[in-house]
């Protein structure tokens, strides 16, 4: 019978076997597709730590995607450009370092998504949506107004940021770098979802009421469960800076916020696998579409529809039913 | 009584609008006693509970728990000081299963809602402490099921087991009997009667055979005024509360 922990392993699996297959024929653009799908892949599983587990419909995780981006954007150009940051009151220079990189952009978008969250929790429900959606924006149109480092049209890095003791310019080691970062996120979301801080945040989706009535502020929660899911997805950005070489300020746009939140619903919401499998789909979709009409997305509205419309879990809800309370 | 209250209420308030839901109520709460609030429909007990809870604030007045002026704090903070409070319509986490239920209610009195790496369902402590609340109300054996499979009686047993786990210093049930059948209202009202020992109880119920059985003082709150506080045995008789309250019909 197919569990959810089976269909889980088969998911992963999967997205290994396929670039491994890829790397063994030759094809490094599928290599580079898989990797853009586990990329999306922890963005989604950030985003539905506050939008599953949590129920907060944050429409604005692109800020921190994006500032995941630029923290390598900026952090590299430096670097590459031989110039410092500043000079006062110390003297800070950029770095082609990831794992520094990855610590600047998991600091900087969870202190971001610390004030973001610290404002819009104050509201709910649609007004939170709209809100997020609002600081999302305040980022987009910063970015492309900010003449320093590209201003609308971004900034290319021409060599990718090493990480000791591999070659990343290698697709499949970088590849390989990204899932393995995956698979960290999912064991320490794994780990959030099962402590009493993961059961309290289910319970404050289900009924605020309830929390309070037994000492918990879902206040708190909200705001700690909002910070851990944008230092995620921020986390994400750097990867997908990193992959393309290339930072813009569409990372910020409330489409990205939005993609993030299709691979969720494409996957199944509150998921652990949901936004992996949403993502891998997505990107499988994008490439596969995208080759039949420039305008791949009409069909692929009609295929999120259709998931809405008649498997409202998700495929995961469609494959393994609703999920099993673990006891 | 020379015991100092657990709870008082200081002349509290609440208008919404024109309407005055509570009129300067001031009650006490003993130790080991069962207090029963009774009133008829719309008389403003639920106001009263959410007031005494935090969920609402009050106009004007205290609410000194323990000695201390509670009056400022929220929903939040009076339930860690102490203060276990039912529903009246049963407020669950519905998609969780009934131990999980209880374990929101343990992990919260052991402030353990930030504790983030340790899984909360092997933690022996909680767990027990949540089962054994169960136990208590008689749902251990519906552990494992999602707690929307539960019938109406059943949810309001896990209202109660959740408020146990809170370990609290007082009680506010509001109608912890309603819709229980004439079983389980039969077995709550045991229950409860045994439940005062661990500490009193302010009851808002319907049922006034369970009433009568159970509480040592009644209050009678009737268009947000207590019109009668007194033993069991005097408000029975007072002929206020029977033209107010009890009508005509002997009770």
């Amino acid at each position: 019978m197919l569990t959810e922990r089976r269909l889980n392993i088969l998911v992963l699996a999967l997205l290994l076997a396929v670039p491994l297959w890829a790397w063994i024929a030759n094809e490094p653009f599928t290599i580079t597709l898989a990797t853009r799908a586990v990329i999306f892949a922890i963005a989604g599983v950030g985003l539905n730590l506050a939008l599953g587990t949590g129920g907060l419909v944050s429409l604005g995780h692109a800020a921190f995607f994006g500032i995941g981006g630029y923290a390598m954007g900026i952090l590299a150009s430096h670097a590459q450009a031989y110039t410092a940051i500043f000079e006062w009151p110390v003297m800070l220079e950029g770095t082609k370092s990831m794992p520094i990189i990855w610590l600047v952009a998991i600091l900087a978008s969870a202190l971001a998504a610390l004030a973001i969250g610290a404002l819009s929790l104050r509201t709910s429900g649609v007004y939170f949506i709209m809100i997020t959606l609002a600081f999302g924006q305040m980022f987009y149109y910063f970015m492309i107004s900010w003449p320093a480092y590209g201003g609308e049209d971004g900034l290319s890095i021409y060599v990718r940021n090493g990480f000791p003791g591999l070659n990343t310019l290698d697709p499949i080691q970088f590849f390989g770098l990204t899932f393995v970062i995956l698979l960290l996120v999912l064991g320490l979301v794994t780990r959030l979802r099962a402590s009493a801080f993961g059961l309290a945040l289910g319970a404050a989706r289900q009924n605020e009421a309830r929390l309070r009535a037994v000492g918990i502020d879902p206040y708190r929660l909200y705001l700690l469960a909002f910070t851990l899911s944008g230092a995620i997805t921020g986390l994400s950005g750097a990867l997908f800076a990193d992959l393309n070489r290339f930072v813009s300020p569409t990372m910020f746009s409330w489409h990205t916020s939005g993609e993030i939140i299709v691979f969720i619903i494409l996957g199944g919401v509150g998921r652990l696998m949901g936004p992996v499998i949403g993502a891998a789909l997505y990107v499988m979709l994008e490439h596969l579409l995208g080759g039949v009409s420039d305008y791949w997305q009409i069909y692929f509205g009609a295929i999120l529809l259709a998931v809405v419309l008649f498997a409202r879990g998700g495929l995961i809800g469609l494959l393994v039913g609703r999920e099993v309370a673990h006891d | 009584m020379t015991e100092a209250p657990v709870l008082s209420l200081r002349e509290i308030s609440k208008r919404f609008g024109a309407v005055v839901a509570s009129d300067k109520v001031s009650l006490d709460l003993r130790p080991g006693e069962i207090h029963a609030l009774i009133g008829p429909n719309g008389a403003g007990k639920s106001t009263l509970i959410a007031q005494i809870a935090g969920t609402l604030r009050s106009d004007a007045g205290a609410v000194i728990f323990e000695g201390r002026d509670v009056t400022g704090l929220d929903a939040v903070a009076r339930a860690r000081a102490g203060l276990g409070r039912t529903f009246q319509i049963s407020s669950l986490a519905m998609e969780y299963t009934v131990l999980q239920n209880a374990l929101l209610g343990a992990a919260g009195q052991a402030g353990a809602a930030f504790s983030l790496l340790r899984p909360v369902m092997k933690n022996r402590i909680l767990i027990e402490a949540a089962e054994a609340a169960l136990e208590a109300v008689g749902l251990a054996e519906f552990r494992a099921l999602r707690t929307d499979e539960l019938s109406h009686g059943q949810r309001r047993q896990l209202e109660v087991a959740i408020a146990l786990t809170l370990r609290p210093r007082a009680f506010l049930m509001d109608e912890p009997m309603a819709g229980l059948g004439m079983e389980g209202s039969r077995a709550m009202t045991e229950f409860l009667d045994r439940l005062r020992q661990r500490a009193p109880i302010l009851l808002v119920e319907h049922d006034m055979d369970a009433v009568f059985r159970l509480a040592d003082r009644v209050s009678v709150l009737v268009y947000g005024k207590i019109i009668a506080t007194g033993p069991a045995g005097e408000i029975r008789t007072d002929p206020a509360v029977r033209r107010a309250y009890l009508g005509e019909e002997d009770a």
